[in-house]
């Protein structure tokens, strides 16, 4: 076992892991934790949350660049995975709330607020978190692979399935906009107030959600480099070079690419739950249509059909939306829709591509 | 003096009258007054006068008479003044003139000269008014209203009647029901009639009645009739005639029916309206996606930049052209759909034409082209939405059926629509380019081999998409806001028209677009807006099972790619 996975990356990847992994795990929190607060080293615990959420969006741009970057099909619609994972666990962090909401009410505030008397019954069970778990790991795969049953069934690829998806983010993105439909509405779940017993306020607890984060992230890679390299990886690389000669070659592709497109929704989900409590809000915004195009753009900007490529261009573009929405947030979208233009005219191979032209020895293959 | 200054105002309102449209038919009134009002007599006018001055009058009995007076007299000319002093428009100045104040509320007229005074400079009180003085206000209103020479001032009162039924005036309604030469006022009037009729104690009036209501009434009648067929807690009819109770139910469904009809009428009409706008939206759309495989993400910032040409073209109207300002919007036709056109070309040329074979990275760029237009105007125009303004012949509608009005602006952009997808057709099939169009979507290497030139006609093309895009734009700004995320709003659906009605054939875009439009509005009442949506797309998922290049897929080779 052990051998197997250290052959997923060369030596000297290895070291660079676990470097980047010392960074992140142990040194950032010990400059929080032992370095006193006014000097120039000490990290400030509002760090944490940030990161937090640069590596859920880092673990979207993975799930995004399997399903994309490897396997040739465009999602727009991975913002559903993603809010799935995230209203399971605001459903929790909302149950957890007890009696402390602003009505002093068993009900999350916003069913008071609508004068609902009792639970939904899809709401019951989010009280536990074992539960909670169970759906996160669960709803986003399961309701990719029906929908992906029926859209690849179809053969409905390229084009046709962006948009499809697409529509399908809008129509829940309206659905979970409607108060009636019990999430919330347009405000969605906020103002959570534990996890597990821990408050969300305390700097421990964001601390150690971080570091969750981290760990689970590094899992997916390695996951996800594990899938990649394996048969099952050159063979969704096939399909997106030529998908209709790995049919003629005896393969069934709804296969393989349903199970790629369930693994991308999987991990999606896991993301979103991380992201929630780091964050403290979970509302239909992230559905927007933008939202999952965006996705998009940070594995653009890595570099399709490299994970590495995925986590800095996740890094990249959400540092850069953190600085302009400060600086010159009317200037963001240009910047935005210039780098989507650029990108795809000049560098269709992102920053890793464009780096690795000049070493020789990583020949990237050709992405679709 | 007095006689004077009434006359003053008779001979102004006609004056003022006959410059106006046909279409404010509200001023249509005063018309008729003037007309009607030529024979005054000297002391009617002393006696109208006089009455219309006692509307200032502090006591509320005194009122009361002047209010009555003013109705027997039955001169219209008191209407204005009637009316403002039921919405609590009309003051007393210290020296006893009545003021009218607009209902802006900056300025006022004489009731009696019509001359404008500067309410500011006056001394302004109201007369203070109960509900007694309400009822006896109404009813001179109503009185002075039915016997209107104006129809659809008739109307207007017969159907304020029907609301707040009052028996004095039902009296003068069964006087004047023979008199009335006009089909729909006498419609009205039977109604009232009818209403007042099912409380009679006349067994045989009940039953007409009823049969009056079941073949004129609207839904409005219903809660009347089901009182009759209900049951007390007891478990006894409310109604001991059985006849009448069986009449009445029989109404009840055939209202019921009607109701049913009304609306299904109403759902068609809106369906394609959404259609017919969806159509113009998703035609640009499907032919360049059928020419050059790729979609354009910023085609529905096309319709936007149509629309904010309009609201461009209707401004410089505004500003130079005054006179005109009502024909705006023929100009704004071909310059939306230019500006469109030129842009959308700009966009080929530029950025468009680099990506081909592409298509998903099309996607991707034409989506940050959109950011960049979205945000362009932002910061041109405002986050704010634009009014643009209906032209008057484009305002108000056609009420086909009680209750259910068909706006001309809805009924002339169907039109238009029709006009424009015959023009595009007819470019398509009729035009040397048109063939070029159809010889490149079908087998672009094989074109190019026989000499076409591509990627002129790809560029021709975009052009073309783009701006009938913005001729959507344009309908638009007629039933919609226009503001800068105008284009985001119908591009998720105008994506659901191509998936659905397939490439290359502009037949399958109308049967999409309008089969959308259909589904949603039909869909509406049973789900609401939101699940009609989203079965929309289920349906559109469940479709593509079936038939995955659209329902109008061209056949043969070019079918897979």
């Amino acid at each position: 076992m052990i051998k197997k996975i250290a052959t997923l990356h060369s030596f000297k990847e290895w070291i660079l892991t676990f470097i980047l992994l010392g960074i992140a795990l142990v040194l950032l929190p010990l400059l929080n934790l032992l370095v006193p607060e006014e000097s120039v080293l000490h990290v400030p615990d509002y760090i944490f949350s940030l990161l937090g959420k640069y590596l859920c969006y880092a673990l979207v741009a993975l799930a995004v660049d399997l399903i994309w970057g490897y396997t040739g099909i465009l999602s727009l619609g991975h913002g559903v995975f993603f809010s799935m994972g995230g209203y399971a666990m605001g459903m929790y962090l909302m149950r957890s709330i007890g009696k402390e909401g602003v009505y002093k009410s068993d009900l999350p505030d916003f069913m008071v607020f609508l004068d609902w008397k009792e639970l939904p019954w899809y709401w019951y069970g989010f009280d536990y978190f074992a539960f909670t778990l169970l759906v996160i790991l669960i709803l986003p795969g399961l309701f990719a692979f029906t929908f992906g049953y029926f859209a690849f069934r179809s053969r409905i690829k390229g084009v046709y399935f962006a948009i499809i998806t697409q529509a399908m983010t809008y129509a829940l993105m309206l659905l979970f906009f409607r108060n009636n439909t019990g999430f919330g509405g347009n405000n969605g779940l906020t103002d959570f107030k534990r996890i597990l017993g821990y408050s969300l306020q305390e700097p421990s607890t964001k601390l150690s959600l971080y570091i969750i984060t981290i760990i689970v992230l590094f899992l997916s890679y390695l996951l996800s480099r594990y899938v990649v390299r394996s048969k099952l990886g050159r063979i969704l690389t096939a399909i997106r070079d030529a998908e209709s000669r790995v049919m003629f070659s005896g393969y069934n592709t709804l296969h393989y690419k349903l199970f790629v497109w369930t693994l991308s929704a999987f991990l999606c989900g896991i993301a979103g739950a991380l992201y929630v409590p780091q964050v403290g809000i979970i509302n239909p915004s992230e559905m927007q249509p933008s939202n999952s195009i965006e996705m998009a753009i940070w594995v653009a900007v890595g570099g399709r059909g490299t994970l590495s490529g995925a986590l800095i261009g996740a890094g990249l573009v959400n540092g850069a939306k953190s600085w302009f929405t400060v600086a010159a947030p009317e200037y963001w979208l240009y910047f935005l829709g210039t780098l989507f233009i650029v990108l795809t005219l000049f560098f269709p191979k992102g920053l890793v591509g464009f780096f690795s032209r000049f070493s020789s020895k990583d020949k990237m293959r050709e992405p679709s | 003096m007095k006689k004077d200054g009434t006359l003053h105002k008779y001979q102004r309102l006609k004056a003022n009258l006959k410059s106006r449209k046909p279409f404010l038919r509200f001023f249509g009134l005063f018309l008729f007054l003037a007309v009607g009002l030529f024979p005054l007599s000297l002391v009617e006018a002393n006696d109208f006068d006089s009455a219309l001055r006692g509307l200032g009058n502090k006591s509320r009995a005194k009122l009361k008479v002047a209010v009555k007076r003013l109705g027997d007299i039955g001169n219209p000319a008191a209407l204005p003044a009637l009316v403002a002093l039921k919405n609590k428009r009309l003051q007393v100045s210290e020296d006893g003139a009545l003021i009218i104040i607009d209902e802006s509320g900056d300025h006022g007229h004489d009731a009696l000269s019509g001359k404008q005074v500067d309410i500011k400079s006056l001394d302004l009180s109201k007369p203070r008014i109960n509900n007694s003085v309400r009822r006896v206000l109404s009813m001179a209103i109503g009185k002075i209203q039915l016997a209107s020479d104006d129809p659809e001032v008739r109307l207007g009162a017969a159907k304020e009647l029907l609301k707040r039924p009052s028996s004095d005036l039902v009296v003068l309604v069964e006087k004047s029901l023979n008199e009335e030469s006009d089909d729909k006022v006498r419609e009205i009037f039977l109604l009232v009639l009818a209403k007042e009729g099912l409380n009679s104690d006349d067994k045989e009036k009940r039953l007409q009645s009823l049969e009056v209501i079941a073949e004129y009434g609207n839904n409005d009648f219903k809660t009347d009739l089901e009182a009759l067929v209900d049951k007390n807690e007891k478990g006894e009819y409310l109604e001991n005639d059985p006849e009448i109770r069986k009449t009445a139910s029989k109404a009840i469904s055939s209202l019921e029916r009607r109701q049913f009809f009304i609306n299904q009428a109403a759902n068609f009409f809106y369906g394609l309206s959404l259609g017919s706008i969806l159509l113009l939206a998703a035609l640009g759309l499907a032919i360049t996606f059928g020419l050059m495989g790729v979609i354009n993400m910023a085609h529905g910032e096309m319709l936007m930049i149509g629309a904010y040409s309009t609201f461009v073209v209707q401004n410089i109207f505004k500003e130079y052209l005054p006179e005109f300002f009502d024909w705006y919007l023929i100009p704004a036709i071909p310059i939306a759909f230019t500006v469109s056109a030129v842009i959308g070309v700009i966009l080929e040329r530029t950025i468009i034409r680099h990506l081909y074979g592409r298509p998903l990275e099309t996607l991707l760029a034409t989506w940050g082209i959109s950011l960049v237009l979205i945000q362009s105007i932002r910061l041109i125009f405002g986050a704010q939405n634009v009014e643009v303004a209906n032209p008057y012949y484009l305002s108000g509608g056609v009420e086909v059926m009680n209750g259910v009005v068909f706006p001309y602006s809805r009924i002339v952009i169907i039109i238009f629509v029709v006009f424009v997808v015959a023009t595009v057709w007819a470019l398509l099939q009729k035009t040397s380019l048109g063939l070029q169009v159809r010889a490149v979507t079908q087998n672009r290497e094989m074109a190019s081999c026989m000499g076409i030139s591509t990627h002129k006609v790809d560029m021709y093309t975009f052009g073309l998409g783009s701006g009938v895009a913005g001729l959507g734009g344009l309908a638009l700004s007629q039933i919609g806001n226009v503001g800068p995320e105008l284009g985001q709003l119908y591009i998720v659906d105008s994506f659901m028209v191509v998936v659905l009605g397939g490439v290359g054939k502009i037949a399958g875009t109308v049967a999409g677009a309008l089969g959308l439009g259909f589904i949603n509005k039909f869909l509406e009442p049973v789900a609401g807006a939101v699940l009609g949506k989203i079965m929309v797309l289920v349906i559109v998922i469940v479709l593509i099972q079936k038939r995955p290049q659209g329902l109008f897929a061209l056949k043969g080779r070019m079918a897979d790619n």
